[in-house]
């Protein structure tokens, strides 16, 4: 057994708390200044205590939108967020389990050839292809669209990647005992395979989720009308202006707003969360 | 590795299960990749109208400028210090909660939240306490005589988007280190606190050795995480200025496009910035992948 110091535990604990400390710090501020009046807000001397402004903040924000700058309310760029990132998640767990099943269940000519093409997009983000995508999906008319917020994020080597691995694990004697069943493909995957991923599934969903809400360059790039933005390419536009104008408190309310949903998972489905992480970086 | 038992009378089925993925793949993958290589050998007029073939120009004209060496010292030294950066802090906060606490798990759930939060909101936050009007922190900084302006001058916003690249980063790095750590077996280190290494001791020469799998791996993470993904960051916090000093290479090929309009200078930039996705991607799997586990 290593030795124990007390003292050691001390220091543990000091640095831990000014860890957090410091990662909690901005988003505190975020809070703060979220429930103040904006005259308390761009007057730079903001207590570091709340206000009683927070109620009519978020309100304004949800409902009503700045009166200047941010002219769609944020309720509708969070229903748009939600959308897109549901899409994304849903779409790359539809689209990427169908592909691994293909691939490891399957015999047929270019079966490797086909996981090639999945595995080099890995290699390809959105940013280094940004104005030919771009142009895509302005000639495929899906400017402004949901489609053109999801299909275009829901193709990536990652998902495939990840069922293809977990299926290599499913022990071969499971499809040997279904064939005898007289189950086909449709009905092995369905009644033996889905229920086996669930928890692969949810993992992934967690993770995808979390991408798809975060999303910046992709949805600023595509929507030209502000009521389709999303909430997170929405606070920037209501800092776009002189900076005296720029209503803060509504914009750290939208802050607060755009962190909540991604961070509320992240929090509650950790174990999935830190799993889905770890299994998809493999 | 391959199944032995797999489905063999199925001919057409495989096909349709791998259709969709392959249909978007080519549709928003392939294709425009394929674009951005051709474009980037043309030049279009203002109107995009005509193109004609141009050869390298375009490249001829990107190396030629200095805005674009700029840009890649920018991503150097913006690389290099949110990477080491949250790299040092993530490790520090990995080995004490390493330790045998009670409170560990309680302090994890803290540390790994900021995952979740999107880089431009992350930007956004420490815009709003480092503005220089209305700054929380701000005010501190200039009552300690410093002229503190990230919207004028160049180092100060370079070190507001580090700052908030880093803050982002840690709790991936936290998360990783601190499973790289506990994969460490335990009695390899008992066995140096045998032979009377102290703990500073037992770090440099077990745990920092045992974990640098799990570094290097991080390292190129965040090199990739620097990249491409402070896009938001940067353009929330200081939209590329000023006088470009945070134009990292992917905001400049995002500003050259849609501000200049220079769509083959463009498209040559996404071409160059290809080459070192392929290249990091490739070491990442060359030499990572089979280091990582011990």
């Amino acid at each position: 057994m290593v030795e124990h110091r007390p003292w050691n535990d001390i220091i543990a604990y000091a640095i831990l708390t000014l860890g957090v400390f410091i990662v909690a710090f901005p988003v505190y501020v975020a809070m703060i200044a979220s429930t103040h009046d904006a005259a308390t807000v761009v007057g730079g001397r903001m207590p570091m205590s709340p206000g009683g402004q927070a109620l009519e903040n978020y309100y304004r924000a949800i409902f009503v939108g700045g009166s200047r700058t941010a002219p769609e309310p944020v309720g509708r760029l969070l229903m748009n967020s939600f959308i897109s990132a549901i899409g994304i998640a849903v779409g790359k767990i539809c689209i990427s389990i169908l592909s691994a099943y293909a691939v490891v269940y399957f015999r047929f000519p270019f079966r490797k050839t086909a996981f090639w093409i999945i595995f080099v997009t890995l290699m390809l983000p959105v940013e280094v292809r940004i104005y030919p995508t771009y142009k895509v999906v302005a000639d495929l008319r899906m400017l402004d669209t949901y489609a053109g917020l999801i299909l275009p994020l829901i193709a990536s080597a990652t998902g495939t990647l990840l069922f293809r691995q977990f299926f290599m694990t499913v022990p071969d004697e499971l499809l040997e005992a279904s064939r005898i069943d007289g189950a086909g493909p449709f009905r092995f995957f369905w009644d033996t395979l889905l229920p086996l991923s669930v928890t692969t599934i949810s993992a992934l969903f967690v993770i995808q989720f979390i991408y798809g809400w975060n999303q910046y360059l992709w949805p600023l790039l595509i929507t030209t009308q502000d009521s389709m933005q999303t909430i997170v390419t929405g606070i920037k536009k209501m800092l776009v202006t002189t900076d005296e104008l720029a209503e803060w408190q509504l914009a750290m309310a939208t802050a607060v707003l755009a962190m909540l949903p991604p961070v509320a998972v992240v929090v509650f489905m950790q174990r999935l969360f830190v799993r889905g992480l770890v299994e998809t970086e493999k | 590795m391959e199944k032995s038992a797999v489905f063999n009378n199925s001919k057409l089925l495989p096909y349709a299960l791998l259709a969709p993925q392959l249909i978007i793949t080519f549709v928003f993958f392939y294709w425009p990749a394929s674009q951005a290589v051709l474009q980037s050998f043309k030049r279009e007029d203002a109107f995009g109208l005509v193109s004609e073939f141009v050869g390298l120009e375009n490249y001829q004209a990107l190396f030629a400028q200095p805005e674009y060496y700029k840009s890649m010292l920018t991503t150097l030294v913006f690389s290099t210090l949110v990477a080491a950066l949250s790299l040092s802090i993530a490790l520090l906060f990995a080995t004490q909660a390493d330790k045998n606490l009670k409170a560990a798990p309680v302090y994890k759930t803290f540390m790994i939240w900021p995952y979740a939060v999107a880089p431009a909101v992350a930007g956004v936050l420490w815009f709003f306490i480092f503005h220089p009007s209305l700054g929380t922190l701000a005010r501190p900084l200039r009552g300690m005589g410093l002229d503190w302006n990230p919207l004028l001058n160049g180092n100060h916003a370079m070190t507001l988007v580090v700052m908030s690249a880093v803050w982002k980063q840690i709790a991936y790095n936290f998360l990783f280190f601190l499973a790289g750590l506990q994969s460490i077996p335990k009695s390899v280190i008992e066995a140096g606190a045998i032979d009377g290494a102290g703990p500073m001791r037992r770090f440099w020469t077990i745990i920092f050795p045992l974990l640098s799998p799990t570094t290097f791996f991080l390292l190129v993470v965040n090199i990739v995480y620097v990249f491409f993904d402070t896009f938001g960051i940067i353009d929330a916090v200081t939209g590329g200025g000023p006088a470009g000093a945070t134009t990292t290479m992917v905001y400049k090929v995002y500003a050259d496009g849609r501000l200049g309009g220079d769509l083959g200078g463009s498209a040559a930039q996404s071409v160059v910035l290809m080459v070192i996705v392929i290249a990091l991607t490739a070491i990442q799997f060359k030499y990572v992948e089979r280091k990582v586990q011990y």
